[in-house]
């Protein structure tokens, strides 16, 4: 038992940590580090980046032309990346869609969509949630008829994250009513341009657009679109949510925003004296640093068992609980730490390319103008990717069985 | 980075896994227990036929020279098997001390003896006002020709009723919380002028507070340096601490097993209990403390050695923090979800949730540590 990486692995957190040095845009690290939104060209550029370094499907084996990475690779670039300040990988392409069409895509589709998935050309966004289906997803009505050659899709589906950037979206729909509910779905690729879609915002509580509810209306799909066999979708669907694990604790987006809070913790005052002296105040901070370094050494355990091989457990439901528990105190933390200059709330200040404008100042610190949306927008982590009340169903599941 | 035990490791887990299963069961502890010594000579001389009392001494000294990890594959066994033999007072926490100056005679001695099994030692460091800190001694040593002279109060001794030596720490000079002037002795257990105020813990382990009045001790027996014992009583503590950790964990793992198989059978409403959402959320919630807890427990053994004295005491504080959270979550829980039963003396469901309760007060609970870590990152 060692803690320490392997010099392999530690020459690869350097190879990542030069790339990031001369390839991460100051202007993009700026925005991240500062928690402002980020705009679709800028995640878009550095997907091409990434693409050009042939590092753009982070999880992908080499014969997909990804970089053929081991999960302790992969954790390893997630942490140096989230620390640098890159943006956060818009998971829907790379590690969503891309390994089910590895999986289970037959070779001209593998052809047609893995390229411009990693080169950034094309963006994938998710069709699984609708209005009567959340965690009971697989409870879903979104119809697909097939007739001749092509489905005709007719249905809602919400939640839907960056749909406005999108080119493409993956659907989960309905191919047989008959059937017990999870075996009637299919597995669909629509292109977002097809006629017969409609994409309508949803407003979030900090005021953010980032979901979507997306209609269709007698949407036609080619049938050379559906994934694998017809009813089949549920299977992949599963495979799908099971797939990404080696950074689904966010470990290195949490280290980075708990820098941020030390440092926020030491500018601001309290009586004369840096806020981060209170008493009280450090031991909140101490209380999340200590569980972050135990959520870390779980998550390295759980990539040393995977590198043995060892059969998995309820591990992954752990590091998500754990994982969006810690963010999210993080982020209140973070909100907590500048006191009343939490309350000034000003939309802008989170928007992409957003400039300071001198004659509109914030009336606190600037740091502090961004906080309460983020707390709020972070109230999500625990909500999506399966609530924490479904991840612990889960654990108790594979424990007690009943 | 990984977190595989070694073949040995793993055996010796084995070895002493089978050896306290069949020997040490729930039945035999409650025997002990009740008895007036609260430890049995039997079950320390097994222990010391299957080598693990020899674990942590150096070879030279008859030892197996082993560490941390193959304390922690012990411990854990200690754990669930709610051992009241003095191991971790003894074979971990004193044979530590004795280690670090291993190169005196009247340390590499003893330590024969114990890897032998035919002593016990136990460190007396903690004072009624010290609390936890560890550098708070106002016990005197005074010296005078070739004889030092012992006045003092020790708190909460563990395993004190059943060593033959105590490692006794005194003030030769400077002022209580002075880091420096604290000097250590072996001091029989018998010796004129010790007292032993022997009780029984919370959890039915056997501890002592001892009053030192007029105790001679030859200056041959001093441990260390004059004056400069305490780095090497922290660096011990500190190794105990890791090792206090490895046995809570291996104690929770035993109550969330015991809990998981209680909700499965019991049942009410017509169902087993463990359908209803509520209890199995708690369990899912019990088992994510334990993997927490678990994970610092391998932190705290890799690091408790560390040269680098503040990385160390970092990572340690951040472990005692978890570990007893989590035990006390752990504990709490199981007695709930146990229902009435939980509360009995006759399950052992109970004892473990008791010895939980104890290992989350000693060595420092998990808010001194929390302090303590906070101190140690802001600087």
């Amino acid at each position: 038992m060692r803690l320490e990486f392997t010099e392999e692995e530690q020459a690869f957190r350097e190879e990542v940590r030069a790339f990031l040095q001369e390839k991460l845009p100051a202007r993009i690290r700026d925005k991240v580090l500062s928690g402002y939104e980020l705009s679709r060209e800028d995640h878009v550029l550095w997907q091409r980046t990434l693409h050009e370094r042939g590092w753009g499907g982070v999880s992908w084996p080499k014969e997909f032309g990804g970089p053929g990475w081991n999960s302790v690779q992969q954790y390893i670039f997630e942490e140096e990346t989230a620390q640098a300040g890159a943006p956060r990988l818009i998971p829907f392409g790379t590690k969503m869609v891309a390994p089910v069409i590895m999986a289970f895509g037959n070779a001209a589709q593998q052809q047609r969509f893995l390229p411009p998935i990693s080169s950034g050309a094309e963006w994938w966004c998710q069709g699984y949630s609708e209005p009567g289906a959340g965690s009971d997803l697989a409870s879903l009505k979104t119809r697909a008829v097939l007739q001749g050659d092509h489905y005709i899709v007719n249905g809602q589906k919400t939640w839907n994250t960056l749909g406005q950037y999108a080119d493409w979206i993956f659907c989960l729909v309905r191919t047989d009513t008959a059937a017990k509910q999870q075996s009637g779905i299919s597995f669909l690729l629509i292109d977002m341009k097809s006629p017969g879609i409609t994409v309508r915002p949803i407003t979030l509580l900090d005021g953010g657009h980032e979901v979507n509810e997306i209609w269709f209306e007698n949407v036609k799909v080619p049938v050379e679109n559906r994934i694998g066999d017809e009813n089949k979708g549920w299977t992949y669907a599963k495979f799908l949510l099971g797939h990404e694990r080696a950074n689904i604790a966010g470990i290195g987006g949490a280290k980075r925003e708990l820098s941020r809070l030390k440092r926020i913790a030491a500018s601001e005052r309290k009586n004369g004296r840096p806020l981060i002296e209170d008493p009280l105040f450090a031991a909140h901070i101490a209380q999340v640093e200590i569980d972050l370094w135990a959520l870390e050494i779980t998550n390295l355990r759980v990539l040393s068992a995977e590198r043995e091989s060892k059969a998995p457990g309820p591990e992954a439901s752990i590091l998500k609980i754990r994982g969006t528990e810690i963010a999210q105190r993080i982020s209140e933390l973070l909100m907590r730490a500048v006191g009343p200059y939490a309350l000034p709330f000003r939309r802008e200040a989170m928007a992409a390319g957003w400039q300071w404008d001198p004659s509109r100042e914030p009336p606190g610190p600037r740091y502090a103008a961004t906080l309460a949306a983020a707390y709020m927008n972070q109230r999500k982590l625990s909500i999506f990717g399966g609530t924490n009340e479904i991840q612990k169903n889960i654990i108790s599941k594979m424990i007690v069985g009943l | 980075m990984n977190f595989e035990f070694s073949d040995e490791q793993q055996q010796l887990h084995d070895t002493v896994d089978r050896y306290l299963t069949d020997q040490y069961t729930f039945e035999k502890f409650r025997g002990i227990n009740a008895s007036a010594a609260g430890w049995d000579k039997a079950v320390w001389a097994g222990l010391g036929e299957l080598g693990v009392l020899a674990l942590n001494v150096p070879a030279a000294q008859g030892g197996l020279g082993f560490g941390p990890l193959e304390t922690l594959s012990v411990m854990g066994v200690c754990g669930k098997s709610l051992l009241l033999e003095p191991f971790l007072s003894s074979a971990v926490i004193a044979t530590a001390v004795l280690r670090a100056c291993a190169d005196e005679k009247a340390a590499a001695d003893l330590l024969a003896q114990m890897a032998a099994g035919d002593a016990i030692a136990v460190l007396a460091h903690y004072e009624p006002d010290s609390r936890f800190e560890s550098q708070w001694v106002t016990s005197r040593a005074r010296k005078s020709g070739d004889t030092y002279t012992l006045e003092g109060h020790k708190a909460v001794v563990m395993h004190a009723g059943a060593a033959d030596t105590l490692l006794v720490s005194a003030r030769i000079s400077g002022e209580p919380g002075d880091a420096k002037g604290i000097s250590l002795f072996r001091i029989p257990r018998d010796a004129k002028g010790l007292k032993l105020d022997s009780y029984p813990t919370l959890d039915g382990q056997r501890a002592a507070d001892v009053y030192l009045k007029g105790v001679e001790a030859p200056a041959a027996n001093r441990l260390g340096a004059e004056g400069g014992a305490l780095p090497m009583i922290e660096a011990a503590l500190d190794i105990g601490l890791a090792a206090l950790c490895a046995e809570a964990v291996g104690t929770m793992q035993a109550l969330v097993d015991a809990t998981v198989t209680y909700v499965q059978s019991r049942q009410q409403f017509g169902v087993p209990i463990g359908r209803f959402q509520a209890l199995q959320h708690r369990i899912a919630d019990m088992l994510i403390h334990l993997e927490q807890a678990r994970s610092m427990s391998y932190l705290a053994a890799l690091r408790c050695m560390d040269t680098n004295v503040l990385e160390r005491r970092r990572a340690l504080s951040a472990a005692k923090a978890v570990v007893g959270q989590s035990a006390r979550f752990v504990g709490q829980q199981a007695v709930q979800l146990h229902g009435g039963m939980g509360m009995t003396d006759e399950l052992n469901v109970s004892h473990w949730f008791k010895r939980l309760t104890a290992a989350e007060l000693m060595f420092g609970d998990s808010d001194t540590h929390l302090q303590r870590y906070a101190a140690l990152t802001r600087e």
